[in-house]
C-alpha cells in the first residue's frame, strides 16, 4: 500500500487509542492473556507435580548421569532430567508469553496455542505415569519419557555423531538432487528434442522408489556413503526435474513475447522469464522430493550404512533398546521439521510475489 | 524520436487446425507518418491485432513488406514498443523491476537506471515501486506496461487494445495520460481498439478494417482541434459517420457485388 496512506492511518489512530473504552475480554486484554500464559505452563507444572507425588510402583532403575552444563558438572538421575526438561519447557513457554506481551499478533498466536500446549503437558504426565510409574504400557516397547531422556544422557555423543552423519548424507544427496533436477528440468522444458527423448524415461523411472536401486548402488559405487547419496539424488532428481519441466512448459507465450519486444535475448527468456515462471512448480517439486528424500535416507541407513539415525535405530533394535529407537525418532521429527521449515522460509521468500495471488 | 512505417501489399494467411485457410490480412497498404497517432478499429476478426503483430515483428507476412524508416522489419526490436491487451507484466517482478526489464535486457541498466524513477512518475505511479502486479489495479498495470515500453525510448509505440479491459473512468484517465505521453515523447503511436470514441479522441487518422478477409476499408482523417471534447458536436458527427460505415459494412457483407 501507499506509505503515505499508512502514515496517515497511523496518525489518525493515535488519539483514538487514548479515548478507547475498556479492552474487551480477549487476547488484547491483559488479564485474559496472563491467564493464557498460566494455562500454557500449568500443563507442564501439573506434569512435575504428578511426577513428584505419584509413587513409583514399577521396577525401574534410575541411573545417575553427569551432565556438563556451562562448565558445571551436574549429577542427576533420569527422573531429575525429566523434571529438568519440564522446567525448561515452563521457562521457554513462560518467557515467550512475556515476550509476546507487547505484540498483538504474537499475543493472538500464543493465545491460540495455549490449549494445545496445556494438553501437551497433560499428555507428558499421562505418559510418565503410564510408562515410568506404573508401566501400564507394553514394555520394553513404550518406555516413559524419563527413559528416552536416558538415551540422550547415555548415548549423547554417539547420537550427535549419527545425527551429523545423517545430515551430511542428506545435504550431499539432496542438494545435488536439486541442482540436477532443476538443471535437467530446464533442459527438458526448454528443448523439445530433449523433452522427446528424456521425458518418457524420466516418467517411467520416476515412479520406481529410489531404494529399489539399492543393490546396484551398493555394489557398483565405491563406498556406502556414495551409494546412499546416489539413492537420495535419484529420488530428488526425477521428482524435481518432472515439475521443473512442467513449470517451464506452462510459461504463457505472451510472457516470452513481452520479453522479446523489450529486447530480451534467448538466454534472457530462459533465465528471466521461464525459470521465474517455473519457480512455484520447482518448489512444489522440492517439497515433495524432500519428503521422499527423508524416507530414502532412513531406509538406506537401515540397510547398509556405517552411521546415521537409521543405523542407530537398527542397532538399538537388535538390543531391544526401544527407548533409544524412540529417542532417534524424536530427533528425526525435530530435525526433519526444521529442514521443512527452512525450505518453507526459502520458498516464501522466493515466491513472495505470489503472496495474496492464490487467495483471490 | 519518431519513425515512419510503410506497409506494402501485405498478406497474412492462417491455416486452422482443420486445414482451412483464413485470410487474416489481404492486400494491406498503409503509410504511417512520423509522430502520427493512428488508430486501427474494426470488428473482431478483422485482423487488426495481426497487423500490429506484423509491425512489431512478432509475426511475419506471407507476402508483401513492412518497413520502418525504410528498413525492412524482420524481427522484434526495442525501437518498436508493444503494449499487450492485458497482463503482459511479469508477475514475479515489482512495478519498478518490470519497468527496468528493458534496460536490463539490453544491458544498459547501469547507465540508465535513473530513468526508472522518471518513467514511474511520468505514468503517476510513485509509491507503488515495490508493489507486485497483482497488488495494483488493472489501470495501473497498463500504465506500468506503457512505462515499461517507453523506457526503451521507442520510435513507435504499438498498443493492442490496452484499455479494453478497463472500466470507463479508468479508461478515459488513461487516454489522457496516453495523449500527454505522446505529446511529451513525440513517438509514433499505433493503437488497436474497438472503441470508436477512443479512436476519435486520440487519433490523427483512423484506419477502419473489415473482416473476412481482413482488409482496410477506409482511412479517416480526424481534423478536430486538440484538446478534444467527447461531447462536442463535430466529435459526435464523426462518431455517427464511423458508425454508419460499420452498419453499411454489416448490411452489405460483400460490397463488391453491390451496384
Amino acid at each position: 500500500m501507499d506509505t503515505a496512506i499508512i502514515k496517515h492511518l497511523a496518525v489518525t489512530e493515535q488519539p483514538e487509542a487514548d479515548v478507547r473504552p475498556a479492552v474487551k475480554w480477549g487476547y488484547k486484554h491483559n488479564g485474559y492473556f496472563l491467564l493464557k500464559i498460566l494455562l500454557t505452563v500449568s500443563g507442564f507444572a501439573a506434569a512435575i507435580i504428578l511426577n513428584l507425588t505419584v509413587p513409583q510402583k514399577a521396577d525401574v532403575v534410575f541411573k545417575e548421569y553427569i551432565l556438563t552444563l556451562f562448565g558445571l558438572n551436574i549429577s542427576l538421575d533420569i527422573n531429575d532430567a525429566y523434571i529438568f526438561l519440564l522446567g525448561v519447557l515452563i521457562l521457554i513457554y513462560g518467557l515467550s508469553g512475556v515476550l509476546a506481551w507487547r505484540n498483538k499478533d504474537k499475543r493472538k498466536r500464543y493465545s491460540k496455542r495455549a490449549a494445545f500446549r496445556f494438553a501437551l503437558g497433560l499428555a507428558l504426565a499421562f505418559w510418565d505415569i503410564g510408562g515410568t510409574k506404573f508401566q501400564f504400557f507394553a514394555q520394553p516397547f513404550f518406555p516413559g519419557p524419563a527413559q528416552i531422556i536416558e538415551a540422550y544422557l547415555a548415548d549423547g555423543e554417539y547420537i550427535v555423531q549419527n545425527t551429523l552423519y545423517s545430515l551430511r548424507l542428506y545435504a550431499a544427496g539432496f542438494s545435488s538432487g536439486v541442482i540436477l533436477g532443476v538443471g535437467t528440468g530446464i533442459l527438458i522444458g526448454w528443448f523439445p528434442k530433449v523433452y522427446y527423448w528424456v521425458f518418457p524415461v524420466l516418467k517411467i523411472t520416476g515412479v520406481v522408489p529410489a531404494v529399489a536401486w539399492m543393490p546396484f548402488a551398493l555394489t557398483l559405487l565405491p563406498n556406502s556413503f556414495t551409494a546412499a547419496v546416489f539413492l537420495i539424488v535419484i529420488c530428488a532428481w526425477f521428482q524435481i526435474a518432472f515439475l521443473t519441466a512442467q513449470g517451464i512448459q506452462s510459461t504463457p507465450k505472451q510472457s516470452y513475447e513481452a520479453a522479446r519486444v523489450l529486447g530480451s535475448s534467448q538466454l534472457g527468456l530462459i533465465f528471466h522469464v521461464a525459470i521465474p515462471h517455473a519457480m512455484p512448480d520447482i518448489f512444489t517439486g522440492i517439497s515433495t522430493a524432500n519428503a521422499m528424500a527423508f524416507t530414502t535416507l532412513v531406509m538406506s541407513e537401515m540397510l547398509g550404512q556405517p552411521g546415521g539415525l537409521g543405523y542407530y535405530i537398527n542397532q538399538s533394535k537388535v538390543w531391544s533398546a526401544y527407548y533409544k529407537v524412540l529417542a532417534a525418532i524424536v530427533i528425526m521429527a525435530v530435525l526433519f521439521s526444521l529442514i521443512n521449515h527452512i525450505i518453507g522460509l526459502i520458498q516464501n521468500r522466493t515466491l513472495r510475489w505470489q503472496k495474496g495471488v492464490l487467495k483471490e | 524520436m519518431s519513425s515512419s512505417i510503410a506497409i506494402n501489399d501485405v498478406n497474412r494467411i492462417y491455416t486452422d487446425s482443420d486445414g482451412v485457410k483464413v485470410e487474416a490480412l489481404k492486400d494491406i497498404d498503409l503509410d504511417i507518418r512520423p509522430g502520427e497517432f493512428i488508430s486501427i478499429i474494426g470488428p473482431s476478426g478483422c485482423g487488426k491485432t495481426t497487423l500490429l503483430r506484423l509491425i512489431a515483428g512478432l509475426d511475419k507476412p506471407q507476402s508483401g513488406e513492412l518497413s520502418i524508416d525504410g528498413k525492412r522489419i524482420t524481427d522484434v526490436d526495442p525501437e518498436r514498443g508493444y503494449v499487450f491487451q492485458q497482463g503482459g507484466l511479469f508477475p514475479w517482478l515489482t512495478v519498478e523491476n518490470n519497468i527496468a526489464y528493458g534496460l536490463k535486457a539490453r544491458k544498459i541498466y547501469k547507465q540508465k537506471k535513473n530513468d526508472i524513477g522518471k518513467y514511474i512518475s511520468m505514468v503517476g505511479l510513485e509509491g507503488f515501486e515495490r508493489s507486485y502486479p497483482h497488488q495494483i489495479s488493472g489501470g495501473m498495470a497498463q500504465r506500468v506496461a506503457i512505462a515499461r515500453a517507453l523506457i526503451n525510448e521507442p520510435k513507435a509505440l504499438l498498443l493492442d487494445e490496452p484499455m479494453g479491459a478497463l472500466d470507463s473512468f479508468t479508461r478515459s484517465d488513461l487516454q489522457d495520460k496516453l495523449l500527454e505521453l505522446w505529446q511529451q515523447n513525440k513517438t509514433t503511436m499505433i493503437l488497436v481498439t474497438h472503441d470508436i470514441d477512443e479512436a476519435i479522441y486520440l487519433s490523427d487518422r483512423i484506419v477502419i478494417m473489415t473482416p473476412r478477409p481482413g482488409r482496410i476499408s477506409q482511412i479517416i482523417d480526424v481534423d478536430l482541434p486538440r484538446p478534444r471534447h467527447r461531447g462536442a458536436p463535430d466529435f459526435l458527427t464523426m462518431r455517427r459517420q464511423i458508425l454508419e460505415l460499420f452498419e453499411l459494412a454489416q448490411a452489405n457483407p460483400q460490397p463488391e457485388y453491390v451496384i
